[in-house]
């Protein structure tokens, strides 16, 4: 089945952290399908701002038939959102992109790495692989969210930029510093994070999937503005460009230029 | 109630279709609506050989509206003959090409190859802002747009639309330019040219610097300039720019347009095409009209 846009109803809404905001959205038929590593696009009820916000998915709860998404505020978009409260509606289409492959792990060992808001993805992942989960979070400061959250799913290890809590410096410090090994990798984050961790599974030799952000417009694969520099050709316009919304939002390491 | 129309001979269910570059070829628009309920499908615009576009980002949301400069990418026309067409031909819709290129040679290159293709249209972008050659080139200058339009009309075997810009003094003189050179029907406008600063990053929130406006901001601007055109030729309008719903379809065709496309609006809402052919069925049942014809150009 496709993805749907439909009015859905909001379930709850928390801060998490400054400019962080954990919102349930009550939806049977994309929690029914949605997968770790997929996303939504959620749509502003101001006329004046048209484009859906496209939010990747932090827990799937098939049971209740909801879904749960983790944000920053990052303009009058996403500042919107964050205002929401149960019971209010929200447009919403989904779910959307292909997901993180999770076939042939059991009895393996994974890295979930996630840098900042790249954060959210990681935990439903981390809920579901069939494996050992290492989840490495990077965050700026001490000001920490949903790592308690990780624990139940794994082994959690925090980076902190300025050092107040884990290791300080970046993800790959803390894998250093704790001595990690892992025979694949899951990550989401900022390009200097993904762009590191490309190399570390290089040199290791181990397989590396990374979810990917671009500015988009129809989330579906249509209007091609969200395209990423691969090395095989598109299926779609048959030139290096594969479309982050459609083919991705995660793809294996090595086959974009980052 | 009648809600056909015809556009160069050629007979439409209803008068929505999509505008260029905004719906794919249909295939991933198609997962969400009935294409066999739209009077054609516009396709994104191809060339003679596959075109990279333009490096991300390549779009930025405005004020009611957005910024895009995706630069034409495509896969030419030898995949789009084997896979594009094929697939629109399953649909109860006529199916419009539009047609992108740097030369006239390459225009001519990709109208010769769908002659013998079950296509029912050819709509020539001659109006693209955001690619360096061709495109918009043609589509400021009078003697060009009529000598490019001639050369199409030599080598085509279907109705010819020429797609005009609204990045123009006088957008008439290239209404008459385009009439000139034999066109069939005018579709218009494409994007106006636009630029957004990223005032944090301090830098241009498109790749390209520029990019073409398009959504409910460049309606009335739109609106006008179907008017006018209208008012000076004879040549059927497709109408376009910043089309949400069916009350601005209907503006659109009371303003002189024979047929509308819906762009923009695809990406705040996938299922608008078929809420606008919904939407003009039931202006005209609550108005009482018989034959949608009657309200073509109504407003002079």
């Amino acid at each position: 089945m496709a993805q749907v846009k439909v009015t859905a109803a909001v379930a709850g809404q928390e801060r998490l952290a400054e400019g962080i905001y954990s919102m349930w959205i009550k939806e049977e038929t994309i929690a029914s399908q949605a997968r770790p590593g997929q996303f939504v696009s959620l749509y502003s009820k101001d006329g004046a701002r048209l484009l859906p916000r496209p939010i990747s998915l932090c827990e799937i709860d098939r049971e209740q038939g909801k879904i749960r998404l983790v944000y920053r505020i990052a303009g009058a978009g996403t500042e919107e959102f964050s205002h929401c409260q149960a019971g209010d509606s929200i447009e919403v289409m989904g779910p959307l992109g292909n997901g993180f492959p999770m076939d042939g792990l059991e009895g393996k060992r994974a890295f979930l790495v996630g840098g900042g808001i790249g954060i959210p993805p990681m935990l439903e992942l981390a809920k579901e692989l069939p494996c050992e989960v290492q989840a490495v979070l990077g965050y700026r400061d001490g000001t920490l969210f949903l790592e308690k959250e990780f624990q139940a799913a794994g082994s959690v290890y925090i980076a902190t930029e300025d050092g107040s809590a884990g290791t300080k410096g970046n993800v790959l410090d803390a894998i250093r510093e704790n001595g990690l090994k892992a025979d694949i990798i899951f990550a989401c984050g900022p390009t200097p994070m993904l762009k590191a961790l490309k190399a570390y599974a290089l040199e290791a030799g181990i397989p590396c999937y990374i979810s990917l952000e671009e500015r988009m417009a129809c989330g579906i694969g249509a209007c091609l503005a969200c395209v990423c520099q691969s090395k095989e050709t598109d299926s779609h316009s048959h030139v290096h460009n594969k479309r982050v919304c459609k083919d991705g939002p995660v793809f294996a390491a090595e086959e974009v230029e980052l | 109630m009648n809600t056909k129309v015809t556009l160069a001979g050629v007979e439409l269910k209803n008068p929505v279709m999509t505008a260029s570059g905004t719906f794919g070829s249909g295939a991933e628009y198609g997962e969400m609506v009935d294409l066999n309920n739209l009077g054609a499908v516009v396709t994104k615009g191809v060339a003679n050989v596959p075109w990279p576009g333009n490096p991300t980002p390549r779009i930025a949301e405005t004020w009611g509206g957005m910024l895009n400069a995706i630069g034409l990418q495509n896969p030419g026309i030898d995949v789009f003959i084997e896979r594009d067409i094929p697939f629109l031909r399953q649909y109860e819709t006529k199916i419009i090409v539009n047609v992108c290129g740097k030369t006239a040679e390459d225009y001519v290159d990709v109208v010769e190859r769908l002659s013998d293709q079950p296509v029912d249209l050819l709509e020539i972008n001659i109006s693209c802002p955001n690619v360096k050659e061709g495109g918009i080139a043609f589509g400021q200058d009078p003697k060009a747009v009529e000598a490019i339009t001639r050369e199409v009309k030599k080598h085509a075997k279907q109705p010819v639309i020429m797609k005009l810009s609204p990045n123009v003094t006088d957008i008439t003189v290239m209404a008459k330019a385009a009439e000139a050179g034999g066109a069939d029907a005018l579709s218009l406008i494409n994007t106006l040219t636009g630029m957004k600063i990223d005032i944090h990053k301090r830098t241009f929130a498109l790749a390209n610097k520029t990019g073409g406006m398009s959504g409910p901001a460049v309606k009335p601007v739109a609106v006008r300039m179907v008017y006018q055109v209208a008012q000076a030729v004879k040549l059927p309008i497709i109408g376009m720019g910043g089309i949400m719903n069916a009350d601005d379809a209907i503006e659109f065709i009371l303003a002189g347009a024979t047929a509308v496309s819906v762009g923009t609006a695809n990406f705040h809402d996938p299922y608008a095409t078929e809420k606008v052919v919904k939407g003009i069925e039931e202006y005209m049942e609550k108005y009482q009209i018989e034959d949608i014809s009657s309200l073509i150009g109504a407003v002079r």
